[in-house]
């Protein structure tokens, strides 16, 4: 037939961006800390990434197939959730608790909830929590070099002090893939220049953090240094906090989910019971996302002049 | 006597408070960390539910209706107050560990609601077998729920060990596992479709709707659709009898002027 004739219903026009590009994209950004971590941590922690891939996209082939569902596994999705939840496991932890941990993130918080898209807490980050109550010894286990040793946090916890050069580099204990802040940035700014995310959740994240964390910790540029060095919090800002289903769409949505990440981190960090909350930060924010979304909804166009 | 092994299978299967009327939710996510708890809890709830069915119907036809909930509450508490001095003097251990939630059964809404559905407008014997039904149905709940907690979060089965310390996934043992636990066990209870009030096959079902759940946007369904019917249908069977009773008077009527003006 003519194709000046050809009727569809909207909409007629698509952007060649994919589910499966962006998802690769993430993937790609997250190479430079996984090869970090590799290298730092030794073969084990490249089985308990590949664990956890595995686990992630078997778990969701094999609950859409029992489903009746369509099989979605190409899409990346799995390979990302299994990837980021990899990233987050202490490196000396035995191989089934990772395996464990993709299972419920893709079964119980994705597929549960209607597949992708439909999630509303990010499936990687509710499994590493659910992992850290239930096996609170084994994922707060970190050893760097055979030798067992506070993470950073934990020690300016303590009153300690740390090195921020090593945190910068990397040379700390630590989860895999958090521990070396230039590999993650090297991944963030790829993400950046991509366009697969935008700068406003991790730049508003980082901000109110950075502020909360001077004003009630202590007055010193070292010490939010190494807050900001330390711990999960610029993967959790760059790739966790990001991911586009459990993200506020709306761009003042955005700022105020970043700057409500940024103080709940901080008040985790300074007055919760452990040295960590970018996880717990990041899964509450999730949960606000409805709200934050339906009060800065824009207004459409031609309606600017009115009042409600 | 087969009323009553209707109300038995009706509170055990297919108005299991638990599972189908999610009835009591409360102690069912609190109390049910072990086994032993689970199944102390339902049986302390089956005991008070069957005594004070049993009251509240032997007391229907005095008690005020306007003041009906307050004395229901007199009764329960009452009631409750007995059972937990007998814990306490016979089973120290159970009233030590499920606490606060023994009291808290004068307001339990699986009590009150059968109060109110059942024992306030059926006969003591019906009543009492409806508490026997719904206090079992409660107690297998709460013990299938507390099993798979006890044995996921701390490995055991009724304080018999049988998985080894390592492999506790504790979060089963605390309250979102309690949360993961009864959301699976409702799923599979829909998945097999056993027979209960809200999925029975559309062809068995007395509900409009034809009472399948897992098809309903909620908007349609109403709970008293089966007895909102019947009222229809008594609505109508009166209106229709009432036409009859006029259009008899108006022929009886007829039939006696014809007679006087044949006389």
């Amino acid at each position: 037939m003519n194709k000046l004739l050809n009727v569809s219903s909207s909409p007629h026009a698509r952007s060649s961006v994919l589910t499966q590009n962006l998802m690769f994209d993430v993937a790609i950004a997250m190479i430079p800390a996984s090869v970090y971590g590799v290298y730092q941590f030794g073969l084990k922690a490249l089985c308990i990434l590949l664990v956890t891939i595995a686990g992630a996209v078997l778990s969701e082939y094999v609950y859409e197939s029992l489903m009746g569902k369509p099989v979605t596994v190409m899409d990346g999705s799995a390979l990302v959730t299994g990837l980021i939840l990899g990233l987050n496991m202490p490196p000396e932890i035995p191989l089934w608790i990772p395996f464990l941990g993709s299972v419920f993130a893709v079964i119980v918080v994705k597929q549960i909830y209607g597949g992708l898209g439909q999630n509303f807490m990010n499936p990687a980050l509710a499994a590493r929590c659910f992992l850290l109550i239930s096996f609170a010894n084994q994922m707060s286990a970190f050893k760097l070099d055979g030798v067992s040793g506070a993470t950073p946090l934990s020690a300016l916890k303590n009153g300690g002090t740390v090195d921020v050069a090593a945190m910068f580099v990397g040379k700390i204990p630590g989860t895999i893939g958090e521990v070396s802040v230039v590999a993650l940035l090297i991944g963030a700014a790829y993400l950046l220049v991509k366009k697969v995310i935008s700068i406003r959740i991790p730049a508003a994240y980082l901000l109110s953090f950075a502020v909360f964390v001077f004003i009630f910790g202590q007055h010193t540029p070292a010490f939010v240094l190494a807050h900001l060095c330390g711990g999960g919090l610029i993967f959790g800002a760059f790739f966790m906090a990001t991911d586009y289903v459990t993200s506020p769409i709306t761009p003042n949505g955005q700022i105020v989910f970043g700057i409500l990440l940024g103080v709940l981190t901080g008040l985790f960090r300074l007055f919760g019971g452990s040295a960590e909350g970018v996880s717990y930060a990041i899964i509450i924010s999730n949960l606000m996302v409805p709200l934050i979304e339906k009060v800065t909804l824009p207004v459409a166009f031609g309606k600017e002049g009115k009042k409600a | 006597m087969n009323k009553c092994m209707e109300r038995l299978y009706n509170g055990i299967i297919k108005e299991n408070p638990t599972f189908v009327l999610m009835l009591g939710m409360c102690p069912t996510l609190a109390t049910t960390t072990t086994a032993v708890n689970g199944l102390g809890m339902g049986l302390t709830t089956t005991a008070v539910l069957i005594f004070s069915n049993l009251i509240i119907s032997a007391l229907r036809k005095i008690i005020p209706d306007r003041v009906r909930i307050p004395a229901y509450i007199v009764i329960v508490a009452s009631l409750v107050t007995i059972v937990q001095l007998l814990l306490q003097a016979f089973i120290p251990s159970l009233n030590e560990s499920l606490g606060i939630f023994i009291p808290l059964i004068v307001v339990n809404c699986i009590i009150l609601g059968r109060a109110e559905a059942y024992a306030a407008k059926n006969g003591p014997a019906e009543s009492a077998f409806d508490g026997i039904g719904m206090g079992l149905g409660f107690t297998l709940g709460l013990t299938c729920i507390a099993v798979f907690r006890e044995l996921l979060g701390s490995g055991s089965v009724f304080g018999i060990g049988i998985i080894p310390e390592t492999y506790n996934i504790r979060i089963f043992g605390l309250a979102p596992g309690a949360f993961f636990v009864l959301a699976g066990l409702t799923a599979l209870q829909n998945k097999f479709k056993m027979p209960s009030a809200t999925n029975g096959s559309a062809a068995e079902s007395v509900l409009a709707c034809g009472g399948n759940c897992m098809s309903c946007t909620g908007s349609a369904c109403m709970a008293n659709h089966a007895t909102l019917e019947t009222r229809r249908l008594q609505a109508e069977e009166d209106a229709l009898a009432a036409k009859k009773a006029a259009l008899a008077e108006k022929q009886a009527q007829l039939s006696a002027k014809l007679d006087k003006k044949e006389n």
